[in-house]
């Protein structure tokens, strides 16, 4: 009797470690009868997903991967600021004149507009940041972005608030490039706290884990309507399914197509694309692709539509150069369809360029990337249909970056380039042949001549005119494979509303508020 | 005292050896964090500009003893990642980590060792059986996987905690107990059967021995002799498999905490590496191997005091 009572009791301890402990503890996340998570909505909060932490220096000047662009958009903001049509709106500047000959431009600065930390935004802090853009210092700025603005001379501030600056020749891009972030003068806490004139103000945040953002209630603009943000981290894609199918979420955007299917109904899904160019790029100086016979045979066995019906149910945009749809001015549809899948045609163009018999290909790819996995996968096989032997080689992304993106020691490689401004600029100067980021070693006299050209342009019809020869260049070379812009889905939950999309990378929480 | 001297010698020759290794790794494997750093920006130019100003173009050794020289001082660095010091980035990780950790050991403890007796106690050849089966499944069951079941089961069906809805141990004590509670279950569930295997073969062996015929020719008892005297003998290679399973749940946490969205010090080290934040690894990897080192010394002394026998080698 004793023993089978000791037995019981063991039994007992078990049970209630299991049960007991987990029992209560989980419950008080309140959830309201729609299933959603109502003690946040009381506070007036909301928790978005981030694929991926703010694993770099937060400084709004340099070279920061896309993640975070997205987030810092909600807390920096520049003289103008890029607004959902792809229009610029102006922001800490209240209105700007250039001059008739183009070369002059003035300011006029907003009264008061302060920074999270209360100070008053100065004409002195105006010329403060842009300058130290130019002077790029720690040699990590945003090469585009330097480069662009290093053609301003004479930044000098008027005594009626506004601060004006001269250019040696005219150029119908440079304002787009005065989105770039007003920070505090000789703010050295750039690296780790951000401090701008946004509608929300960085509060705090632990790697790994989260970034917490709150609504600054000193902006000068419409104040955003929920008060606190957590930017909460999932690396993991089926931890973060998880969460949001258990309500720990209330925003989840860069969803796949396969990762929606799963969430129930206490989300809608708002569609939109990632605003980038999705292609295999090139390297263009390794044999047998610095053969354009070889690259537009290559063209020719891509089919889009197969990608993009495989890798994400039909969602996503095709694009036929360096330019996505978004960028409206510039996109040119007809090259969409330039090359026409038509394998047969890519079999007789290769044995034009006598690789009759195929070739083998190694395709670098980063694991992490699921989309970009999924196509070269789809893409090996359309290539194997004209007697390319291809192959996929999966790699982190450190090893990317150094070996394919900068060392250039590649055949090929499936990536996604986007625009960290509404510019043409910022898509197509890589591909000169001497820019320091054109990692496909492209070289063609025309199209950099062609650049050249764009950057003496002094009227914007023109200029546009001449990028779109540059984007038609990149098509008829077969410079690349190119894909589509791929689609961007975002989960909501269902009593939140007010997103809105952009043109450039950016996840804009302003005007996201909950409904009754 | 001079069993401890030899002990505390090999301590700090593994310390070394492990924080060279770690070094080391990282002059082997392709990738190099200033690339990853300037993002799309990086060219050959800023490339060469910023190894510089983290130090990396200087020789391997100069490196490694000028690391090993500020480590010893408490100085691991700035974080490339972060920049900030990987003290204070980490000092926030070993709490989470620890808490985690620390759970999965009670669980373990809790369960398996009352459980493990009472199946002594009650030896009988269907439970034996049943048992064994039972712990086979339980162990054959890859970690991660019992994690996303029990984030189904636990999270999605019963609602028990927020799958993804971590509370930080300094925000809210409780709640993150209460979410922890479940990855250090998963952590936990494979050491709890292996430790009861291990106890009950262990039992089983000495349960053969001469001195248990004497115990009964005394006129013990099977419980009596089982307590009185197979426990402590039995006990020796159960303490050292529990250091080993000290040491192994940080590894297993490392598993769960991406299974279970828990930013400690496992999600860290990952991320650690993939960016090829050098200082925060390397610091990491140390802590690691030292806590290996302090766990595995202190079942040694453990032992010598259970088993007199030991304090002779």
């Amino acid at each position: 009797m004793k023993r089978k009572m000791s037995l019981f009791l063991a039994l007992v301890m078990v049970c209630a470690v299991l049960g007991g402990c987990g029992g209560g503890s989980g419950r008080k996340g309140a959830e309201g009868s729609n299933g959603l998570n109502a003690e946040r909505k009381a506070n007036n909060e909301i928790v978005v997903a981030i694929p991926q932490d703010l694993e770099e220096s937060l400084d709004p000047h340099g070279s920061v991967s896309a993640g975070t662009r997205e987030v810092l958009f909600n807390i920096y903001e520049g003289l103008v600021k890029t607004g959902p049509d792809g229009g610029l709106i102006p922001a800490v500047a209240e209105s700007y004149h250039i001059s008739e000959d183009g070369l002059t431009y003035t300011f006029k600065l907003r009264e008061g507009v302060k920074f999270h930390n209360g100070e008053p935004v100065t004409a002195e802090d105006v010329i403060y940041s842009i300058q130290r853009c130019i002077d790029n210092a720690g040699n990590t700025g945003d090469s585009a972005l330097v480069s662009a603005l290093s053609a301003i001379e004479d930044l000098t501030a008027g005594a009626d608030g506004t601060v004006s600056f001269r250019i040696g020749a005219p150029n119908a891009e440079l304002i787009y490039f005065l989105t770039v972030a007003i920070i505090p003068a000789d703010y050295d806490a750039v690296d780790t706290v951000p401090c701008g004139t946004g509608p929300f103000r960085y509060v705090s945040r632990s790697p790994q884990e989260n970034v917490v953002v709150e609504k600054f209630d000193a902006y000068w603009g419409t104040p955003a309507s929920i008060d606190k943000v957590t930017y909460r981290i999932y690396t993991d894609p089926t931890a973060m399914i998880l969460a949001v199918k258990a309500g720990a979420v209330d925003l989840c955007p860069h969803l796949t197509a396969a990762q929606v299917k799963q969430i129930g109904e206490e989300y809608t899904v708002a569609e939109d694309t990632m605003n980038l160019v999705q292609a295999v790029y090139l390297n263009n100086a390794v044999a047998p692709l610095n053969n354009e016979k070889v690259r537009q045979a290559m063209s020719c066995a891509i089919n889009r539509q197969e990608i993009m019906d495989m890798v994400a149910d039909g969602h996503g945009v095709a694009v036929g150069s360096s330019i996505y749809p978004k960028l409206t001015r510039y996109f040119l549809p007809e090259l969409v369809d330039y090359y026409t899948y038509d394998p047969e045609k890519g079999k007789a163009l290769l044995t034009e360029a006598g690789y009759g018999d195929g070739f083998d290909l190694t395709i670098a790819v980063v694991s992490s990337y699921q989309p970009h996995m999924d196509t070269a996968e789809v893409v090996v096989e359309q290539l194997r249909a004209i007697g390319i032997n291809a192959s996929v080689q999966p790699m982190d992304l450190a090893t990317w970056q150094s070996e394919v993106y900068v060392g250039r020691n590649y055949q090929a490689t499936v990536m996604g380039v986007d625009a960290k401004n509404v510019t043409a600029r910022a898509m197509l100067e890589r591909f000169v042949s001497d820019n320091g980021k054109n990692f496909i070693n492209y070289a063609n006299s025309e199209y950099d001549a062609l650049y050249i050209r764009a950057q003496e342009c002094t009227d914007e019809d023109e200029q546009t005119a001449v990028y779109q020869q540059m984007e038609r260049l990149l098509t008829e070379t077969a410079a690349n494979l190119y894909i589509q812009d791929l689609a961007d889905l975002v989960a909501i939950r269902s009593d939140l509303t007010g997103l809105q999309f952009y043109p450039i990378y950016a996840l804009d929480l302003q005007t996201v508020h909950y409904t009754d | 005292m001079r069993y401890a001297a030899k002990k505390l010698g090999w301590m700090l020759l593994t310390m070394v050896i492990v924080s060279f290794f770690a070094f080391l790794a990282f002059q082997i494997i392709p990738g190099d964090p200033t690339a990853k750093l300037l993002g799309s920006d990086a060219t050959a130019e800023s490339v060469a500009a910023l190894r510089a100003r983290l130090g990396l173009d200087q020789p391997f050794f100069t490196r490694y003893f000028d690391w090993v020289y500020h480590a010893l001082r408490g100085d691991f660095g700035t974080s490339y990642s972060y920049l900030i010091p990987v003290s204070s980035l980490l000092a926030g990780k070993l709490g989470v980590t620890g808490l985690l950790t620390a759970l999965a050991f009670v669980i373990i403890t809790v369960v398996s060792i009352p459980l493990g007796l009472a199946l002594c106690t009650y030896d009988r050849p269907w439970l034996r059986r049943l048992g064994a089966a039972v712990e086979q499944i339980i162990m054959a069951v890859p970690a991660f996987f019992t994690g996303i079941l029990m984030t189904l089961l636990f999270g999605l069906v019963l609602r028990w905690f927020t799958p993804g809805g971590f509370v930080a141990p300094e925000a809210d004590l409780a709640r993150s107990v209460g979410y922890l509670f479940f990855p250090a279950l998963s952590i936990a569930l494979p050491r709890i059967a292996m430790t009861v295997k291990m106890l009950r073969s262990s039992v089983s062996k000495e349960m053969e021995k001469d001195y248990i015929l004497t115990s009964y020719s005394r006129g013990n008892g099977r419980r009596a002799t089982l307590y009185r005297h197979v426990l402590r003998n039995a006990a020796v290679p159960v303490v050292a498999f529990f250091a080993m399973t000290v040491a192994d749940i940080v590894a297993g946490s490392i598993v769960m905490e991406q299974v279970f969205a828990v930013p400690g010090l496992g999600r860290l080290l990952l991320h650690s590496i993939a960016n090829r934040d050098y200082p925060v690894v390397q610091a990491i990897v140390v802590i690691l191997a030292l806590w290996v080192v302090l766990v595995n010394g202190a079942a040694d002394l453990l032992n010598q005091r259970l088993d007199p026998r030991l304090r002779l080698m």
